[in-house]
């Protein structure tokens, strides 16, 4: 039994990382992006688990500049991502505009509420 | 400054008929400073001839040689005055009594002419100011001037015209035509009448001048009394603009009245025993003599305005004890008039005359009994005098007693005149007494307004005790088994201390005279706690304690290295990000290549990173309004640029 749960396990790997392969490089690129963000809000939890949650608004405008850049980022996948039916009609173009003025909007509340 | 004029010459010539007149001083230098304050020139001259006879007339009164300053200025305004043709009589008339007073270089001329235009004008009067001005102006150019002859000629007319306007009950009316009447009036008609009389070249029809008389005896009937016996004239109706006091009417009457009297024959019957009399006065220097001191009773008489009295003798007739129900201890003495010193004195108070408070009763006669017409005494002057001296203090002692017993347990003698400090202690079974004699110089008892102890603590809570006396034993005992509640169970030194005074005791003393010690048993629960002593009243204002504020502990910061570390850690996942980028094989191929949307790319880019710049300003110095405003302009740019270019990419694209 054990042994079927880790060759299934392997196996599903295996196709996840060939099916990811085939996935166009703009969507990869959009992957790492949201990744980066992830981990830098991680690295950010850490810290303040560590040393206290002092000041808290700081660390409250670091997490979710990175929690709303990842958020904003998979919208765009989404709307750039040709397979998906519904965004049929929108310019990825018109997507990455979006994408880039959401974020200055937000990076702009973000360095307010920094201090 | 009429009122201040006429109060001087009122007391000159005021009718003081009075049976006990009050004390009185006469002129002294308080009045000269306040009458030099009240007439102050204004650049050396009044505002008036008016105002300037009544300053001269008043610093001539009073001896103040003031006249100096102004004589200059005046006498040139007396002389403008008088020159001019179109002067009016009221300034003509003040214009001569300034003339009186400075005596000015005046022409002949001039003089005769103010005669001539006064006499037109007495003929030609018709209001009592109009009579009085002229009628005194003509007097007193005859009396200064006696080249000048002073005619008037329809004299019995003038005063038949000046009588038209009396009325039935004394009073006059300024004018035919104003049936207003004044008393003041009556004393300028008196005037003018008597000015006239004196200026008539024959006699006057004396049944006129009797009717006249008859006017006089009618005013006196309206005259007023004050409560201390003096008379006094006063308007009976009040005009609120005009009304100047009674002091400004009865000078004006007693000056008419005067004149008056001077120039007729025979006697004006008035009621009274004077009739115009200087007053004396009779004061003394001091009304506190000392038995120690063996100071003498001294006495002046002078006249109010501080001249010399006549001869006269000064009779003590009454010295009375105020507190021994008026039982006199001296009576008619006279006393001597030192000739030195003008004083009267009296040698020596009699042996038998003690300490205490006295009125003294005196009355002033005169040698000469002719001056008895010209001055007036006052009858008895009463005076309250201080008799002090020195009071024995005899046989002072404080004991310590036993109660009930009363046995003496300690007991100390005290030299009252000297320094004490006996130390004494008791408890609250045993009682204190003090006791002394007092005795005056004759050796009677004396009994001072204040014989107190004091008791005080340590913590400064005092208690203060009467002491009473039976004859000249003065005694008081303590006893303090009553007293410990008084005392508030408060146990310890108490410092004692003696007050003794009198106003004749000439040794009053406030002695401290050692301390005690008492023991007093414990308070019981309910006992009343002392008063709280009063606090320092500078320590209200002063500066407060300190106040040592209580902060929040400041958060805990970590370390700096480990911020640092944090740091770095956070930028690597931007350095994975970039190397995934490059695994990925990203390249910069749909960058467009033709000139125009290259720029629009350029600037795209660029736009972004401004606003990135402009975010990293703002954390670091700018506010939100200034960001904001950089953010819509760069904004606007950005979505112009961007719009083009991705537009441009769309269109390529697709």
């Amino acid at each position: 039994m054990a042994r079927t749960t880790t060759k299934d396990a392997q196996a599903l790997f295996q196709s996840l990382r060939s099916a990811y392969a085939s996935t166009p490089t703009n969507l990869k690129i959009i992957d790492l992006y949201v990744m980066f963000a992830v981990f830098t809000a991680l690295i950010q939890v850490a810290y303040m688990a560590i040393v206290g949650s002092f000041p808290f608004n700081s660390f409250l405008s670091g997490l979710l500049s990175c929690v709303g850049t990842a958020v904003l980022a998979v919208c765009l996948r989404i709307q750039v991502n040709k397979e998906n039916k519904e965004f049929k009609d929108l310019p990825p173009e018109r997507a990455f505009a979006d994408f880039v003025l959401c974020n200055l909007v937000l990076h702009l509340v973000i360095m307010n509420f920094l201090g | 400054m009429a009122r201040n004029y006429v109060r001087f010459l009122a007391l000159i010539l005021a009718i003081s008929i009075c049976s006990e007149a009050a004390i009185f001083r006469p002129i002294s230098d308080s009045h000269r400073s306040a009458a030099l304050d009240l007439f102050k020139p204004i650049d050396g001259s009044f505002s008036s001839l008016e105002e300037t006879y009544e300053a001269l007339r008043t610093f001539e009164v009073l001896g103040i040689g003031n006249k100096l300053d102004i004589s200059a200025s005046t006498c040139r305004s007396v002389v403008e005055v008088l020159g001019s043709s179109s002067s009016n009589l009221k300034d003509l008339f003040y214009a001569l009594k300034n003339q009186g007073i400075l005596k000015c270089a005046i022409k002949e001329e001039i003089l005769k002419g103010v005669s001539s235009k006064l006499e037109a004008a007495v003929n030609g009067a018709s209001s009592l100011p109009d009579f009085y001005y002229s009628v005194g102006g003509l007097v007193l150019i005859k009396d200064q001037t006696p080249e000048v002859n002073v005619l008037l000629d329809d004299a019995e007319g003038v005063f038949r015209s000046i009588k038209a306007l009396s009325q039935s009950d004394g009073r006059w009316r300024y004018s035919s035509n104003n049936p207003e009447s004044s008393t003041y009036a009556a004393g300028m008609a008196f005037e003018a009448l008597a000015g006239v009389i004196s200026l008539a070249p024959s006699e006057i029809d004396q049944s006129v001048v009797a009717t006249v008389k008859n006017d006089v005896v009618k005013l006196f009937d309206s005259i007023e009394k004050y409560d201390d016996g003096s008379l006094y004239f006063d308007e009976k109706t009040v005009d609120a603009h005009e009304y100047q006091g009674p002091i400004f009417v009865t000078s004006s009457v007693i000056r008419g009245v005067t004149a008056f009297a001077a120039v007729v024959s025979g006697s004006l019957k008035l009621p009274g025993d004077n009739m115009v009399s200087i007053p004396l006065i009779v004061s003394l220097p001091a009304t506190v003599l000392s038995l120690t001191q063996k100071d003498q009773l001294k006495v002046s008489v002078s006249s109010v305005l501080g001249s010399d009295a006549p001869p006269l003798t000064v009779k003590l007739v009454q010295a009375s004890s105020s507190s021994s129900k008026g039982a006199s201890i001296i009576e008619n003495q006279e006393l001597k008039f030192d000739g030195d010193s003008s004083f009267h004195v009296l040698d020596a108070l009699p042996d038998s005359v003690d300490i205490g408070k006295y009125l003294f009763t005196f009355e002033v006669v005169l040698y000469d009994s002719e001056n008895e017409k010209v001055y007036t005494t006052g009858g008895k002057t009463q005076v309250p005098i201080f008799i002090t001296g020195f009071v024995k203090i005899d046989s002072p002692e404080i004991a310590i007693l036993d109660s009930d017993l009363g046995s003496i347990e300690t007991q100390k003698k005290l030299d009252l005149a000297g320094e004490n400090s006996v130390a004494l202690s008791a408890n609250h079974l045993q009682k204190l007494r003090l006791s002394f004699q007092l005795s005056t110089p004759t050796g009677k008892a004396f009994k001072p307004l204040q014989v107190i102890i004091k008791l005080r603590h340590e913590s400064n809570v005092e208690h203060i005790f009467l002491m009473g006396n039976s004859g000249k034993q003065f005694e008081i005992i303590l006893d303090f088994l009553g007293l410990v509640e008084k005392f508030y169970y408060l146990s310890g030194r108490y410092d004692i201390e003696l007050t003794v005074g009198d106003s004749v005791m000439e040794n009053s003393l406030l002695n401290a005279l050692g301390h005690i010690e008492l023991d007093l048993p414990e308070p019981p629960e309910k006992a009343a706690r002392p008063p709280a002593q009063p606090i320092d009243p500078h320590s209200r204002y002063g500066p407060k304690a300190e106040i040592s504020h209580i902060f929040r502990a400041p958060e805990r910061r970590p370390p700096k290295e480990l911020s640092l570390g944090f740091l770095g850690l956070t930028l690597v996942p931007l350095i994975g990000f970039l190397v995934g980028l490059l695994t990925l094989g990203v390249n910069l191929k749909n960058f467009p290549s033709s000139a125009v949307p290259a720029t629009f790319a350029a600037l795209f880019h660029l736009g972004i990173g401004a606003v990135l710049l402009l975010y990293v300003l703002f954390w670091l110095k700018l506010d939100l309004f200034t960001t904001l405003k950089a953010v819509g302009l760069l904004g606007i740019f950005l979505m112009f640029v961007g719009h083009r270019v991705l537009s441009h990419l769309a269109s390529t694209s697709s």
